[in-house]
């Protein structure tokens, strides 16, 4: 595989290396992306921001259970 | 999205629950209570969904519902404590002392303003949320909250990683375009 990368690979393993899923030479070639593309430094800094933000505590979702407990009711009392 | 005026009640877990828990958690700052409270607002809204006449869509009419629940929860907890009672006392009651030294704010501790932001910051997330369709909205949280791992989603939406990837892809480019606007 060459060095080089595309810029649809380039957001792909940007993406993934937003959850800690690409692997390290991955991320050598993105970063060597990254030094010509100016489009994908863009993306690249977007995505990292937006990670950031989401892994705030105060940005919450319901628990799976709750919400599953939730439905039940609701179709409980939609019988009645 | 729906036809306005057509109540569809076995969406709104999957619709609305993560908009409306955002919202109350800000207001009441308690997991529990605000499970509670939306419980309560679904089967409120059940018994009156013949009242809504599809004048406002189906999650601001849910939210006005809300915000009585709220406040209804609020004059609760007040009449409890005693009213218009002003009490100072520590967050933590084993602590000793009463000395106005010991309560001078911490300087690195988080500022009102940043709480603030904070909250406005979930709001705004969940509002952009709104902006995706709805396996997308869906598969991101799974993703990016809930931190479930890329096997687990893609058995669970019988889909495949690259699937995966590229709804998450959409979804992040949806998303830091709509909170670029809003907050960036």
């Amino acid at each position: 595989m060459s060095i080089k990368i595309k810029c649809p690979e380039a957001n792909h393993v940007c993406d993934k290396n937003q959850y800690k899923e690409a692997t390290f030479w991955e991320k050598v070639r993105l970063n060597i992306h990254l030094i010509f593309c100016k489009a994908c430094r863009k993306y690249s800094a977007r995505n990292m921001k937006l990670s950031k933000m989401v892994k705030d505590p105060k940005v919450k979702v319901m628990p799976k259970q709750v919400k599953e407990e939730l439905k039940e009711q609701i179709k409980r009392e939609m019988s009645k | 999205m729906l036809k306005e005026n057509i109540i569809d009640a076995t969406k709104w877990v999957d619709r609305y629950s993560d908009y409306l828990y955002n919202y109350t958690i800000v207001r009441v700052n308690d997991r529990e209570i605000a499970q509670d409270l939306i419980s309560e607002t679904f089967l409120a809204g059940l018994k009156s969904k013949d009242n809504f006449k599809g004048e406002a869509t189906e999650r601001t009419w849910l939210i006005s519902i809300l915000k009585r629940k709220i406040i209804d929860y609020y004059r609760k907890i007040n009449s409890r404590k005693g009213k218009a009672e002003v009490r100072m006392s520590y967050t933590d009651e084993n602590a000793e002392g009463d000395w106005l030294e010991e309560r001078v704010s911490d300087p690195f501790d988080k500022t009102a303003e940043d709480t603030m932001e904070n909250e406005e910051l979930g709001m705004a997330i969940m509002n952009c949320l709104d902006g995706l369709n709805e396996k997308q909205a869906t598969i991101f949280k799974m993703k990016t909250i809930d931190g479930f791992d890329t096997e687990a989603i893609c058995n669970e939406y019988n889909i495949t990683p690259s699937n995966l990837w590229v709804i998450i892809h959409r979804a992040r480019k949806a998303m830091a375009e709509c909170l670029e606007e809003k907050w960036f």
